[in-house]
C-alpha cells in the first residue's frame, strides 16, 4: 500500500465525495456516515505517512511517478518531504473535525456539504504532494472550486459577493504563477518542481518569477496589502469553510514560498527579502490593531489569522539576514518556526472558528455585543474558549507560543528592530483576543437569550477536546514535529543560500 | 534526588488536574483534601530539599529533564536547577501555598466555584515551582507566563463582577508589556551566547563585555530588557498599575500570588541573573532608581486608601520596591532575605485582612470597621505581629531584612544612591504610618459597624485562624534565625555572585555582629526613629485626634487629590493607551483597510474592469458594417505606420 499511499490519500476522498453525493440522493443518514467513515479512514492512512517517514533524509518519500501528458512532458509525480507531510496530516485531521462539526448543524443539502469538504481534502493533499508543476497548478486551482461552492451555497447573507471576491482574488494570483511555471518549462523542457529547483536562471528572470510567485502566494497567505478578501470570506463562510480556509488553505501560500520561491529564485528572494519582511511586520502589527476594534467575532479571528500568518512569512524571509556562516541556528529557528507556526495556526484558528461556530449555531449572531456572561450558561465551553484564546495569544505550553517564540528568537539575529516590532504581538495579540473573551464570556449577562444557552454537547466537546490536546501537546513537546521537518528545512536553507548566478 | 524534585513540582499539577476535571463529581471536601494532600507532599519534600541543599551543603543539581526542541546545535530543554536559592524559594512557595490552601477551606466556604478555586491555586503552585526550579530561559518564561495566566484566572474568579474581569484583563496586558521586554531580553541573550541554558549563558559573558548595542554595552541592554519583565511581574513603576486592581480576586490569592510569591518572581529572576547584572552598572542603577521610586511613592498611596486590601496592596508595591532597591545595590541576598520575610508577614497580613472581610460579610472599607480587637482576638494579634514585622520593629523578621536593605543602600556607590537612601528611609516612616493607621482604624477605637453586623461578628473558624497562627511564627522569628546564614555565611554563595567593586555586602559583613546587637544598634539609627514617628503620627491622627486628619486633608488638598488619583497613572493609561489605541485602530480599519485598500483599490479594480467592459460593450454592436469600418480604419493606420517606419 505504501507505493500508492499518497494517491489513495488524494483520490479516496475525491471519489468518496462523489459517492457521498450519490448516496445523499437516497439516504442522508447513510451519506453522513459514509463521509465520516471516509474522513476517518483517510486520516488513519495519513498517519502512515508519519510512522513510515524517514526523518534522516530530505529526499522526497512515498514517491509515485507516471506519465500524464507526454507531449508536454507532464507527469503525475507526487511525493512528500518534511515540509509537506505535516501539512497533509493537518489536512486529514481537520477534515475529520469538520465533518463532525457539520453533522447536525448544516441543514441545507447536508450530503453535498460533506462531499465538498471531502473533495477539497483530496485536492489539497494533491497540492501538498505534487512534484510536477502542472499537476500542482491543477490541484491548486481545483481546490478553489469546492471552497467557492461552500461559501456560495452554505454561506451567510452576503455570500455571493464574498465567494466571487475570494475566487477572483486567488485566481488572479495563481494565473501569474502559471505564467512563471510555463516560462520555466520553456527554458528547461520539464515541469518537474525538483528540476526547477536546480534550474539556472538569471537575476532578471528570477525577479520576474519571484514576483509572479509572490502574487500567487501572498494572496493566499494572505499578506498585507492583498488580505482584504479574507475577512469577507470568513465572515460569509459556514463554520467548516472558515476552518478549512484558516487551517489549511492559508498554509498553501506559506507552502508555496517554501517549495517554489526560496529554492527556485534564491537570489531574488535574498534581494527582496526586506520588502517581504516589512510587509510581514505590517501584517503583524497593523492588522493586530485592526483586529482590536472588530465587532464581529469572525472578522476579529480572521484579522488575527492574518497577523499570525505574518510570522510565517517573517520567519521564512528573515533567514537571509539571520544566517551566519558559522551558525545556522538563527536562520533555522526562523524557518522551523514558520513551519511550526503554520501547523499551530492550523489547530488554533480551527479551534477559534469552531468556538464562534458553536455560539453562532445557538444565537445566530457573530456580534460580540450580542453576548456577555456566556460563562454562566456554558462553563465547559468557556473553559475551552479561554484555553484557545490563550493559545492564540501565544501562551507558553500551547502551540501558539512555539512558532512565535522561534521566529522572534531567530529574527532578532537578523535585525533587532524586526524582533522588537514582531514582539509587539505579545501585547496586541493578548489585547484583542482577551478583550473579546472578556466581552463575550465574562461579565454580567445583558442579553436574556444568553441565559438560555445550552452548554456544548458531546459532539462539540469532542471536537474542542481533540483540538485542545493537539494545541497542548505541541506546546509542551514540539520536538517530534521539529524532528520531522528539520532535515528538509536544513536542506531548504542550503538551497536558499546557494546562489544561482 | 531527581525524583524528589519531580514530585515537588508535579504533585500540585496532579492536584490541579484532579480538582479541575473531577472536582464537581468528587465534592468539595474530597477535592480540597486531595489538593491539600498534594501540596503537603510538595511542602514536606521542599523542606527535605532545603535540608539537603542548604543545611547540609548538598551538591547543586543541574539536569535536563527532556529536550523541548533541538535546532542545529541549539538545545532547548526543560530542566531543573536546584541550588540553595531554588531550595529557599521552594520552601517559601510551598509553605505559603499550603497555608493558603488550608485557609481557602474557610474563606471560600459555600462559594459556587469552590473546587475550581482549589484547582487554580494548585495550578499556580505548579507554575511557580516551574519558574523557580528552571535551569533555562525558555522554562523560566513558561513559568513566568503560567503564573500570569493563573493570576488572570483568579483575579477574574468572580467573573460576574465587571470590575473583576476588567482588572484581570488589565493585569494580563500590563504584564504582557513587561513580557515584551523580557522575551526580547531572552532573544538577545540567545543571540550572543548561542544558548538558553543559564550555566552556558553565564560562561559566555566574558566574551560579550565589549559589544555595543543602542549606545550601550550589550549586557546592559539585555539586563534592562530582562528587568522590564521584572517590572511587569514585580509591579514596579510604571508597570505597577495592575497590582491594586488584582485585589478584585478572592483574598487567599491576594496573599499567595499578589503578595508572597508571584510578584516576587521578578526579584528572584534578577537574583538568578546576578552574574549578568553585576557586569552592568547602568542596569543596576536603573534597577535601584525604579525600586526607590516604587518604594517611596507607592507607599504614599497607601496612606489615603480606605479599602483594607488596597492598603495592603500598596504596601506590597512599596515592599517590592525595597527588594528592587536591594537588587540595584548588588545586595541580592538581602533582596531574597526580604522576599522570604515579606512572604510570611505579608501573606499573614492579607489572610488576616481576609479573616476580617469574611467576618464582616465582604465589607472591605476600613471606615466601616473599628474596635474589632475584642471580637477577633486571634486575627488582631496575628495582624499586630504582621504589622510590626512590616514596619520593621526591632526583633521582628521584617526589621532585619529592611534594616539591611537600608544599610546596603547606604554603602552603595552607584550614582543616585543618595536618592535611593532618602527614599528607603523616608519609606520607613510612611510604612509605619499607613500600617498602623490601618491597624488602629480597624481594630481599635470605636466600632463603626452597622448594628446588624455588630451582633454577628465573631472570630473566624479554625481553618482561617490556623494558617494565621502558623504564619505568625515565621513572621516573628524567621529574620532572627536566618539573617546570619543567608546574608553572611554563605547560604546563597552558590547561586549569587557579586562583583568586587560593589562593596555594600562586604561592608555589611564587616559591620555585622549578631542579630541581638543589631537590635541594640538600631535604636541609634534614623530608620528606628522614623518608624516610631510613623506609629505615633498614625496614633495621633487615627485615634487621638481624628479631627486633625480631616484638617490636614483640607489643608493639603492638592497633595491629597494627587494621592487619591494615584498620580494619574490610570487616567493617563486610559487616555493614551486604551482610548488612543482604539482610536488609531478604528482609523486604520475604516480609512486604510476598508476604504483605501478594499473599497478603492480592490473593489475599484473590479469596478474599473466592469467599467471598461461596459464601454467596450458599446463597440460590440453586432453590425457587420461597424466591424468592417473598424477593420479598414485599423488597416489604414497600420499601413501608414509601416510606411512611415520604412
Amino acid at each position: 500500500m505504501e507505493q500508492i499511499l499518497l494517491s489513495l490519500l488524494i483520490w479516496l476522498p475525491i471519489l468518496g465525495g462523489v459517492a457521498v453525493i450519490l448516496i445523499g440522493n437516497s439516504s442522508l443518514a447513510l451519506a453522513r456516515w459514509a463521509s465520516i467513515f471516509i474522513a476517518v479512514v483517510v486520516f488513519i492512512m495519513s498517519i502512515k505517512l508519519y510512522t513510515g517517514f524517514d526523518n534522516s533524509t530530505y529526499m522526497m518519500q512515498f514517491v509515485e511517478q507516471t506519465q500524464w501528458i507526454s507531449f508536454f512532458n507532464i507527469n503525475y509525480h507526487i511525493g512528500v518531504d518534511g515540509i509537506s507531510m505535516p501539512l497533509i496530516i493537518l489536512t486529514t485531521f481537520s477534515t475529520v473535525l469538520i465533518i463532525i462539526a457539520g453533522w447536525e448543524v448544516i441543514k441545507k443539502q447536508n450530503a453535498h456539504y460533506m462531499a465538498a469538504f471531502l473533495m477539497m481534502e483530496g485536492l489539497i493533499i494533491g497540492v501538498f504532494s505534487s512534484l510536477d508543476a502542472i499537476l500542482f497548478y491543477v490541484f491548486w486551482e481545483a481546490s478553489l472550486i469546492p471552497m467557492l461552492l461552500i461559501i456560495g451555497i452554505w454561506g451567510g447573507d452576503n455570500r455571493v459577493y464574498a465567494a466571487i471576491k475570494f475566487f477572483l482574488y486567488t485566481f488572479l494570483g495563481s494565473v501569474c504563477m502559471l505564467i512563471a511555471l510555463i516560462y520555466m518549462y520553456n527554458k528547461s523542457g520539464s515541469f518537474s518542481i525538483l528540476n526547477m529547483h536546480n534550474l539556472g536562471i538569471t537575476a532578471t528572470e528570477q525577479a520576474w518569477i519571484f514576483w509572479a510567485f509572490f502574487i500567487a502566494f501572498a494572496v493566499k497567505v494572505p499578506m498585507f496589502p492583498v488580505h482584504t478578501w479574507l475577512p469577507d470570506a470568513h465572515v460569509q463562510a459556514p463554520t467548516g469553510g472558515s476552518v478549512i480556509l484558516a487551517a489549511i488553505m492559508l498554509k498553501m501560500g506559506g507552502y508555496g514560498f517554501l517549495r517554489f520561491s526560496l529554492p527556485i529564485t534564491p537570489d531574488a528572494s535574498l534581494e527582496f527579502s526586506n520588502i517581504i519582511i516589512i510587509l510581514s511586520l505590517i501584517a503583524i502589527i497593523y492588522i493586530a490593531f485592526i483586529a482590536l476594534v472588530q465587532r464581529d467575532m469572525k472578522k476579529l479571528i480572521a484579522y488575527s489569522s492574518i497577523s499570525h500568518m505574518g510570522f510565517v512569512t517573517l520567519g521564512i524571509f528573515a533567514l537571509f539576514l539571520a544566517y551566519k556562516p558559522n551558525s545556522a541556528e538563527a536562520a533555522l529557528l526562523g524557518l522551523n518556526g514558520a513551519m511550526v507556526q503554520m501547523i499551530s495556526h492550523g489547530f488554533i484558528s480551527a479551534a477559534m472558528f469552531f468556538i464562534v461556530g458553536v455560539l453562532y449555531d445557538r444565537l445566530h449572531s457573530r456580534e460580540i455585543a450580542t453576548y456577555g456572561g456566556v460563562i454562566n450558561s456554558m462553563p465547559k465551553f468557556t473553559g475551552f474558549a479561554v484555553l484557545f484564546a490563550m493559545a492564540n495569544a501565544g501562551l507558553p505550553a500551547t502551540s501558539g507560543f512555539v512558532g512565535e517564540f522561534m521566529v522572534i528568537l531567530g529574527v532578532l539575529q537578523a535585525n533587532i528592530w524586526y524582533a522588537v516590532l514582531a514582539a509587539i504581538t505579545l501585547i496586541l495579540g493578548a489585547a484583542y483576543t482577551l478583550w473579546m473573551v472578556k466581552r463575550v464570556f465574562f461579565g454580567a449577562i445583558t442579553n436574556n437569550e444568553v441565559k438560555t444557552l445550552q452548554d456544548i454537547n458531546t459532539r462539540e466537546f469532542f471536537i474542542l477536546a481533540i483540538l485542545a490536546l493537539a494545541v497542548l501537546i505541541m506546546g509542551i513537546y514540539p520536538q517530534p514535529v521539529i524532528e520531522t521537518i528539520n532535515i528538509s528545512v536544513e536542506n531548504l536553507l542550503q538551497q536558499a543560500l546557494n546562489s544561482k548566478l | 534526588m531527581k525524583n524528589v524534585y519531580l514530585t515537588i513540582v508535579f504533585a500540585p499539577l496532579l492536584g490541579a488536574i484532579i480538582a479541575g476535571f473531577f472536582g464537581k463529581k468528587l465534592g468539595n471536601k474530597i477535592t480540597h483534601n486531595i489538593t491539600i494532600l498534594f501540596v503537603l507532599i510538595s511542602t514536606l519534600m521542599s523542606f527535605y530539599v532545603f535540608n539537603h541543599h542548604v543545611l547540609n551543603q548538598g551538591e547543586v543539581f543541574n539536569q535536563n529533564i527532556y529536550t523541548w526542541m533541538q535546532i542545529g546545535n541549539l538545545d532547548i530543554s526543560v530542566g531543573f536547577l536546584v541550588d540553595n536559592l531554588t531550595s529557599i524559594m521552594l520552601v517559601v512557595v510551598s509553605f505559603v501555598s499550603l497555608m493558603v490552601h488550608i485557609y481557602t477551606i474557610g474563606y471560600m466556604h459555600g462559594d459556587e466555584g469552590y473546587t475550581r478555586f482549589f484547582s487554580y491555586i494548585s495550578l499556580f503552585t505548579f507554575a511557580m515551582f516551574m519558574l523557580v526550579i528552571s535551569n533555562n530561559f525558555m522554562q523560566l518564561f513558561f513559568g513566568w507566563e503560567a503564573v500570569g495566566l493563573v493570576s488572570y484566572l483568579l483575579i477574574g474568579f468572580w467573573h460576574h463582577k465587571e470590575s473583576a474581569v476588567q482588572a484581570n484583563l488589565k493585569a494580563f496586558l500590563v504584564n504582557r508589556v513587561g513580557d515584551f521586554g523580557f522575551l526580547l531580553g531572552i532573544a538577545l541573550i540567545l543571540s550572543f551566547s548561542g544558548s538558553l541554558d543559564y550555566a552556558q549563558v553565564f560562561s559566555q559573558l566574558d566574551g560579550m563585555i565589549n559589544q555595543q548595542l543602542w549606545g550601550l554595552d550589550l549586557i546592559s541592554v539585555a539586563c534592562l530588557l530582562l528587568f522590564v519583565g521584572a517590572m511587569g511581574k514585580s509591579a514596579q513603576v510604571p508597570l505597577h498599575v495592575w497590582l491594586p486592581g488584582s485585589m478584585e480576586g478572592p483574598t487567599p490569592i491576594s496573599a499567595l500570588i499578589h503578595a508572597a510569591t508571584m510578584v516576587t518572581a521578578g526579584i528572584f529572576m534578577v537574583s538568578r541573573m546576578s552574574p549578568m547584572f553585576e557586569l552592568s552598572d547602568v542596569a543596576l542603577t536603573v534597577v535601584m532608581i525604579v525600586g526607590a521610586i516604587t518604594a517611596l511613592f507607592m507607599g504614599l498611596l497607601g496612606i489615603v486608601q480606605n479599602d483594607i486590601k488596597k492598603i495592603v496592596a500598596y504596601s506590597t508595591l512599596s515592599q517590592l520596591g525595597y527588594m528592587t532597591v536591594a537588587l540595584g545595590v548588588s545586595a541580592y541576598s538581602i533582596a531574597i532575605f526580604h522576599l522570604v520575610t515579606h512572604a510570611f508577614f505579608k501573606a499573614l497580613l492579607f489572610l488576616a485582612a481576609g479573616s476580617i472581610i469574611v467576618a464582616l460579610h465582604h465589607n472591605q472599607d476600613i471606615r466601616k470597621m473599628g474596635g474589632l480587637r475584642k471580637k477577633m482576638p486571634i486575627t488582631y494579634w496575628t495582624s499586630l505581629i504582621a504589622t510590626l514585622a512590616l514596619v520593621g520593629f526591632p526583633g521582628f523578621s521584617g526589621f532585619y531584612s529592611k534594616d539591611m536593605i537600608i544599610e546596603a543602600v547606604h554603602f552603595s556607590q552607584l550614582p543616585y544612591a543618595n536618592f535611593a537612601y532618602f527614599a528607603v528611609v523616608l519609606g520607613v516612616f510612611i510604612t509605619a504610618f499607613y500600617s498602623f493607621r490601618m491597624l488602629f482604624i480597624v481594630f481599635h477605637g470605636e466600632s463603626r459597624l452597622d448594628s446588624d453586623t455588630q451582633k454577628h461578628v465573631r472570630e473566624s473558624p479554625l481553618s482561617i485562624t490556623f494558617p494565621l497562627v502558623v504564619l505568625a511564627i515565621p513572621s516573628f522569628i524567621i529574620g532572627f534565625l536566618i539573617i546570619e546564614p543567608i546574608l553572611f555565611t554563605g547560604w546563597l554563595d552558590n547561586a549569587i555572585s557579586v562583583n568586587k567593586d560593589h562593596v555594600a555586602m562586604a561592608e555589611l559583613k564587616n559591620l555585622f555582629d549578631s542579630p541581638i546587637s543589631m537590635i541594640v544598634h538600631s535604636l541609634q539609627t534614623p530608620p528606628f526613629w522614623f518608624m516610631l514617628g510613623g506609629v505615633i503620627v498614625a496614633w495621633m491622627l487615627c485615634l487621638y485626634r481624628v479631627k486633625w486628619a480631616n484638617f490636614l486633608q483640607r489643608k493639603f488638598k492638592a497633595i491629597h487629590y494627587m494621592l487619591d488619583s494615584l498620580y494619574g497613572f490610570d487616567r493617563f493609561n486610559q487616555i493614551v493607551f486604551v482610548d488612543g489605541i482604539k482610536k488609531i485602530s478604528n482609523i486604520l480599519w475604516k480609512v486604510s483597510d476598508m476604504s483605501l485598500i478594499d473599497k478603492i483599490i480592490v473593489n475599484g479594480a473590479a469596478r474599473l474592469t466592469g467599467l471598461t467592459g461596459s464601454i467596450m460593450r458599446n463597440i460590440q454592436t453586432g453590425y457587420i458594417y461597424h466591424y468592417a469600418f473598424f477593420m479598414i480604419c485599423s488597416l489604414l493606420i497600420i499601413l501608414a505606420w509601416v510606411v512611415i517606419k520604412i
